[in-house]
């Protein structure tokens, strides 16, 4: 594996598959009455906050809190960044103050590729979120997801996702979730679709490694996981679509669009969910609906994240040693 | 009375001849004039480098008033004599805009005070490149800087009435008019070339027919009201080829392509370093294809740098934080070298066309882009062709260092540069 984490596609599926399968140990610790383990003991991670994004904030607190690891939150509001501090002088105030890793967070696109790559900073870097360009530790929440419900967390260890069939609908254009979720399907072998208006499939898709439709509806029978992004009200400002009700009639999913996917197939959404526009109530309630879920996964694949980047050789989780006696 | 003579210079590439210059002018151009015509002269031998007419840039930001801290007319003439230039003509986005005589006459008396190149003032079309109401055109071609190249470089002139206005008064006295073709709501949020590349890094897109769509409607009504219409840094396939339509239909249009977009495509993006952030945008290997043929069949009539100095800062951050724009008067003649002279589209005599002759018919300047040949007046490039070297910003004359060539090899080195007979480089340093 490489040192940082910056994008889904740096991952190899061996890298991935090793990712989940330490994730589904990390779980294994939440079932436990003490859910910490003294993994990064001593070491410090800086979450490195330049968007609001309370969700994903927390995930990695609690993923690093669990391991043991010192925490410092740096959120750019009402910190220098809004007094005009760069990144450059950000990151080397971190690098000064000795952090062991950090989560980025940032508006911009390539904003902790410049981070990893510049020579600012020598701690490795996890991308927690860029712009429109990449999410990977959500894109590796959701495989995990899959990977628990679609094959089982016994049976799914050392396998990939391949032959399974993931539908992702909405805004791709402006989706670092579909991004990297495209990225990672398609390493674990995956057959992606991508469902959205025109107006919101990128220019240049026809490279990416997966199928895209305009027709939910036609999609929706072949897939064994539909997810669901978020779709932001202001885009029908900018005539991506004509209105809210027209986006919902075509593109949202409710109990009777539902009722057309296989028995077994998953809901996901990466949260948060605008109930009413891209899914109803109906279906985020429902059984098959992943949401809740996805959340408590997150932190296990965060933990595995920073384990593997900073733990070095010792086994995440000590077992009881009864099996060897 | 200075005398010089360089000998066994190719003349624009060809046989090794002798060049005689007194004070300002070539006086003999020949074989064997030691003897006879240059007694007492500077003798500067050329070992069979190429002798080119000084170059001229139709396209330069020299920032100065305002951004002193990027450039100034003295660092940037003397970036421009490094790069074998022996005129400029200086962008109007100033701080502030040179869209009165004042500003375009001071920024004409420091060139001509600091002496390395001349400099040529190019007037705003509207006032504050606003976009709205025109800036007095008149006054600035009648100042001292007698301004006949108007432009509101880094803005398109997007409305379509003021274009066309401003198209027709500058006829008046000849002048032109260069647009910066970016239709602007197409490009809200533009960062980068609007395609594979851009799909992928989620950086907001750039889309070729933001360009095409403004170079069309323009060559348009340059018809329909009879002006010409200069098109600045051409960057697409698209528009090279409304450029020749257009050109085949009889209008009056002349276009340039910068050196950057001969050499690099929106891959170089995937680095996300703002050193290859410029507008517009790097595009596609196809376009860069097409960019070059049609600089060679001359449908693109010029080179033109778009220099563009730009403080550290504004570079070392992350993309979107990053500021447009490369820094170009000198590498601009290496790039060229690489990318139209190594791949046999141009001949020296073509080079000279293309970023001498060309540049300054277009921008009317006077005694430059002329015949190397006796009576002209002496401006000169001498360059080692032979040369091969790594790119190193720390040896730049420009205040700033935004080159995205640090570190690359290019060929071709400027030895000399000659203005009006003196010597503003000397054996690869400024003099």
């Amino acid at each position: 594996m490489k040192r940082h984490l910056i994008s889904a596609a740096d991952l190899t599926r061996d890298d991935a598959v090793l990712i989940l399968d330490t994730a589904e140990e990390m779980a294994r610790v939440a079932d436990r009455p003490i859910k910490k383990l003294p993994t990064l003991r001593g070491r410090t991670v800086c979450n490195l906050f330049f968007e609001d994004s309370t969700r994903t904030r927390i995930s990695f607190e609690a993923a690093e809190k669990r391991l043991s690891a010192d925490v410092i939150n740096f959120a750019a509001k009402g910190s220098s960044v809004s007094k005009g501090e760069s990144l450059k002088d950000t990151a080397q105030t971190l690098e000064a103050m000795g952090v062991d890793a950090v989560v980025i967070r940032h508006s911009a696109s390539g904003a902790p590729y410049r981070l990893a790559t510049s020579g600012w900073i020598d701690a490795p870097v996890i991308n927690a979120g860029d712009g429109t360009h990449q999410h990977p530790t959500q894109a590796l929440l959701d495989a995990f997801t899959m990977r628990r419900r679609l094959i089982g967390p016994d049976a799914g260890l050392g396998q990939d996702l391949g032959g399974k069939r993931i539908t992702l609908v909405g805004d791709v254009l402006h989706s670092r979730v579909a991004r990297s979720n495209v990225d990672l399907l398609h390493t674990l072998g995956a057959e992606v679709t991508l469902v959205a208006p025109p107006t919101l499939v990128p220019v240049g898709v026809e490279t990416w490694p997966c199928e895209v439709s305009y027709d939910l509806d036609s999609v929706l029978p072949k897939s064994d996981a539909v997810m669901m992004l978020r779709v932001q009200r202001e885009r029908m400002n900018a005539a991506f679509f004509p209105t809210e009700r027209e986006y919902s009639r075509r593109y949202g999913l409710d109990g009777h669009r539902m009722a057309r996917m296989p028995e077994h197939a998953l809901v996901m959404h990466p949260g948060p969910m605008v109930r009413g526009m891209e899914i109803t109530a109906e279906v985020a309630d429902s059984e098959r609906c992943t949401v809740v879920e996805q959340v408590t996964n997150g932190v296990s694949v965060r933990m595995a994240v920073l384990y593997l980047l900073l733990g070095g050789n010792e086994p995440a989780v000590t077992h009881p040693r009864t099996e060897e006696k | 009375m200075s005398k010089i003579l360089i000998r066994g210079a190719r003349v624009l590439g060809g046989e090794p001849q002798d060049v005689v210059i007194v004070d300002e002018t070539i006086t003999a151009v020949g074989t064997d004039l030691t003897v006879s015509s240059a007694e007492g002269a500077q003798v500067i031998e050329a070992g069979g480098q190429v002798l080119l007419p000084g170059l001229v840039d139709l396209h330069t930001h020299l920032r100065e008033p305002g951004r002193e801290d990027s450039e100034t007319v003295l660092t940037g003439t003397q970036a421009a004599a490094s790069g074998g230039y022996t005129a400029v003509f200086a962008m109007a986005n100033t701080f502030p805009v040179a869209d009165t005589a004042g500003v375009v006459e001071q920024v004409y008396r420091l060139g001509r005070e600091h002496g390395y190149c001349d400099v040529q003032p190019i007037g705003a079309v509207t006032v504050g490149l606003e976009g709205k109401k025109l800036a007095e055109l008149g006054a600035m071609h009648e100042s001292a800087a007698g301004v006949t190249v108007f432009s509101d470089d880094g803005k398109c002139v997007h409305d379509a009435v003021i274009m066309r206005r401003a198209l027709e008064y500058v006829k008046a006295f000849g002048g032109v008019v260069a647009q910066h073709a970016q239709e602007p709501r197409l490009t809200e949020g533009a960062q980068m070339n609007e395609g594979i590349v851009s799909a992928e890094l989620g950086l907001g897109g750039w889309p070729a027919v933001a360009e095409e769509s403004i170079i069309a409607r323009d060559v348009l009504l340059a018809e329909h009201v009879g002006s010409r219409v200069h098109i600045c840094h051409l960057s697409t396939a698209g528009s090279v080829e409304i450029v020749r339509w257009a050109k085949s239909r009889g209008i009056d249009v002349t276009a340039e392509v910068t050196p950057h977009h001969l050499l690099l495509t929106d891959e170089m993006v995937r680095t996300y370093n703002p050193v290859y952030k410029v507008n517009p945008p790097l595009r596609t290997e196809r376009d860069v294809m097409a960019l070059r043929e049609a600089l060679a069949d001359g449908t693109i009539d010029i080179v033109a740098t778009d220099h563009a100095p730009h403080p550290h800062e504004d570079k070392d951050c992350e993309w979107a934080a990053a500021a447009m724009g490369m820094v170009g008067l000198e590498t601009a003649l290496s790039v060229v070298q690489r990318t139209m002279v190594e791949t046999g589209l141009l001949d020296w005599a073509g080079v000279a066309d293309r970023m001498s002759v060309k540049p300054a018919q277009i921008g009317g300047a006077a005694g430059h882009g002329r015949p190397i040949s006796a009576g002209e007046p002496a401006n000169l490039t001498l360059l080692d062709s032979a040369y091969r070297g790594e790119v190193d910003p720390a040896g730049f004359a420009s205040r700033s260092r935004n080159t995205p060539y640090e570190g690359r090899e290019l060929p071709g080195r400027v030895t000399h540069t000659f203005l009006r007979g003196r010597a503003t480089v000397v054996d690869g340093k400024l003099a």
